[in-house]
């Protein structure tokens, strides 16, 4: 176990892309650190620099106090645990999971002891005997987590390691990736593209775009005070309703309608010196239906035209149009595409809006929307910068 | 099965019956031949009238033939080891490794294997009788191994392909020093392709006739391709056709046992359950 320190970390190849950009993190002892963004955003290449499978070109990488720049993964003394689980087809889960201990010229007992204390943890005990072509794509992954923990090392290091479960051993397994991290109380580098994975995981989430750090902090922080329009758009699914509006004598014009603001909000954009134009940001769950309200207190009301009701259960989610540009720039396409392929629609005139399931709307009848306008985001267009987050109110 | 699918499968089953026997007849030939005395030998039945086993006798009864055989199996098996040694480390480097010059390096083995060998057979003559190794065995397994390496590395190239990377990378971060981790996980795994590769030099070496003719001049590293066609009849009128036949198919047997042996290991997929799917 051990604090993993990244100082200036870059990778930069030698046809000249950068892939990684000046990364500095800090994971301390014991901690879960999610690193996420959309593919291509340098997630992996930082996990490999870590691991010792890509060198670094510049910046200093510390575990546990020694700058390990230069070693040779084996002697980083770092598990990992590969998207495709990377386990050795000719050799049984036993040997798989001993191979480590192996190769450290372990006592064969104290081999045997630690993988049959793994097995039994991962619930793998009846399965130690049998090659992984004959395992289920849940056992596979198991016995990859138990190649990593025999093993007790500094640092687990994973790398989309759920992403070839379905969906639903994909929510027992995070459930218990998360258990046993708490139990063992290793420092672990997690790396997925899946923002749910990251929002329930880690105990603090980076996100990363092109190889730059958008945003570090705890899950909650990242939902409720996205630093800029990736983040925000990024995290969270349904993802946050983003619409252009003007700043206009103390209200807020967009095409959903006037929204009145907030003292608090008209502080923080004030004391951020905000330009005129400006992006607005919503949350599904800030809109609801105005008739379920007995006595709204501030906000506004705006009526909209329904056009899709999709009811998950437990809420209800209203799709409507709205006049106006798609907000584009600030990496959000990368996020747009995620977030098609998760069916919810792309950022801009579409609008989302999450409502309680005794709602009398009705799909092509149009409904009065309350909007919480105390949970409003606002970014600049042009640099994508949060100009309503908490930050910016201390530093003005 | 509709009947169109009956016809469609019978008429597959009669084209392979087809395929399959005129494969196999000269096979069978060769084989009844070596099975006749000479009395029967030229009578034109496929099937021997009298049963002799005279003509395997005789080729085992003098060294001409049984130390051809010991050369074949030493020059064969010691080309087969070199080059699939050679072959695995080289074609490693080719499937793994980016370095500069990679490119030329193929080009350049896969020239050697397009040089035609006869054009080449009166140099290496030259060659091997002033470096002093004509009609030795080094004077055989050097050429052999030189020209089945571009196929070996070829073959053996495809077969890392297709072994996951990350294996190698699980591996290093296991703990495994990068010869470890080849010895280990990358060569286990790449052993059909090894068999199979060797397989292939080796019927390559077993077979070859052009170079055991023209380097060798005695017995000392005479191959018995190259011997079988100095067989000499019992008289000066006797065409030693029988021995011919049954010296054919003792060097065949080995070729077809060694296939059938090493089949299945050939054919089992040893990398599946490796990675995901």
């Amino acid at each position: 176990m051990a604090e993993i320190v990244l100082e200036g970390i870059t990778k930069r190849y030698p046809d000249g892309s950068v892939a990684v950009h000046d990364l500095d993190l800090t994971v301390a002892d014991g901690e879960f650190v999610i690193l996420v963004g959309p593919s291509g955003c340098g997630k992996s290449t930082t996990l490999n620099m870590i691991a010792g499978l890509e060198d670094i070109t510049g910046g200093t990488l510390r575990i546990g106090g020694q700058v390990v720049n230069d070693r040779a993964p084996k002697d980083r003394d770092i598990a990992m645990v590969f998207q495709s689980y990377a386990l050795y087809p000719h050799m049984t889960v036993r040997q798989n999971m001993g191979f480590a201990l192996r190769l450290a010229r372990t006592d064969k007992a104290v081999i045997a002891a630690k993988v049959e204390e793994a097995a039994r943890i991962l619930d793998l005990t009846e399965h130690l005997d049998r090659r992984p072509a004959n395992l289920s794509g849940g056992q596979r992954q198991r016995v990859a987590m138990g190649r990593a923990i025999v093993r007790d090392p500094k640092a687990f290091l994973m790398d989309e390691p759920l992403s070839n479960l379905d969906a639903k051993l994909r929510v027992q397994m995070r459930t218990q990736i998360s258990r046993l991290q708490r139990r063992l109380g290793t420092t672990t580098v997690y790396v997925t593209h899946d923002q749910v994975e990251a929002m329930t995981l880690g105990d603090r989430v980076v996100v990363l775009r092109s190889g730059l750090v958008q945003q570090v902090g705890p899950p909650q922080r990242l939902y409720d005070e996205p630093a800029n329009l990736f983040v925000a758009g990024f995290i969270g699914s349904p993802g946050m309703n983003l619409l252009h509006g003007r700043l206009e004598e103390g209200a807020l014009r967009t095409a959903l309608g006037d929204l009145p603001l907030g003292d608090r909000l008209r502080r923080r954009l004030t004391a951020a010196n905000a330009p005129r134009e400006v992006v607005v940001g919503i949350r599904p769950e800030h809109f609801e239906d105005a008739a379920l309200l007995e006595h709204p207190v501030g906000g506004a009301t705006v009526t909209v035209g329904i056009e899709v009701l999709e009811s998950v259960g437990s809420d209800v989610f209203a799709h409507f149009t709205v006049e106006g540009d798609a907000v584009s720039g600030g990496g959000l396409e990368e996020v747009g595409a995620r977030q098609e392929e998760a069916g919810a629609g792309a950022p801009g005139r579409e609008v989302v809006a999450r409502i309680g399931t005794s709602t009398r709307a009705a799909e092509g009848a149009p409904l009065e929307l309350w909007i919480d306008t105390e949970r409003l985001h606002v970014f600049d267009p042009a640099t994508g910068a949060a100009l309503s987050g908490e930050e910016r109110v201390t530093d003005g | 099965m509709t009947a169109r699918q009956a016809r469609s499968a019978t008429g597959w089953g009669v084209v392979n019956l087809v395929v399959v026997l005129y494969a196999l007849f000269p096979v069978w030939w060769i084989a009844a031949l070596s099975f006749k005395d000479p009395a029967t030998l030229t009578d034109g039945n496929f099937v021997p009238r009298s049963w002799t086993l005279e003509n395997y006798r005789g080729i085992f009864r003098t060294t001409e033939f049984t130390r051809a055989l010991v050369n074949s199996i030493g020059i064969a098996v010691i080309s087969t080891t070199i080059a699939v040694v050679l072959a695995t480390m080289a074609a490693y480097a080719v499937a793994r490794l980016r370095f500069p010059g990679k490119r030329l390096l193929i080009g350049m083995s896969l020239l050697i294997a397009m040089f035609p060998p006869i054009s080449l057979v009166s140099p290496l003559f030259e060659i091997e009788r002033a470096l002093g190794i004509f009609d030795t065995w080094p004077g055989l397994i050097i050429p052999y191994m030189t020209f089945s390496l571009p196929l070996a590395i070829y073959t053996l190239s495809a077969f890392f392909r297709e072994i996951p990377w990350e294996l190698e990378k699980a591996a290093k971060v296991d703990g495994a020093t990068p010869a470890q981790a080849f010895r280990l996980v990358i060569a286990p795994l790449a052993a059909p392709g090894v068999f199979t590769t060797g397989i292939l030099v080796f019927i390559f070496c077993w077979n070859d006739f052009l170079f055991a003719i023209s380097l060798t001049s005695t017995d000392a590293a005479r191959t018995v391709p190259a011997a079988i066609a100095f067989f000499t009849g019992s008289s000066q009128f006797q065409q030693p056709t029988g021995s011919i036949a049954a010296a054919a198919v003792v060097i065949t047997v080995p070729i077809v046992l060694f296939v059938l042996f090493f089949q299945r290991r050939i054919v089992a997929g040893l990398t599946a359950g490796a990675v995901k799917g």
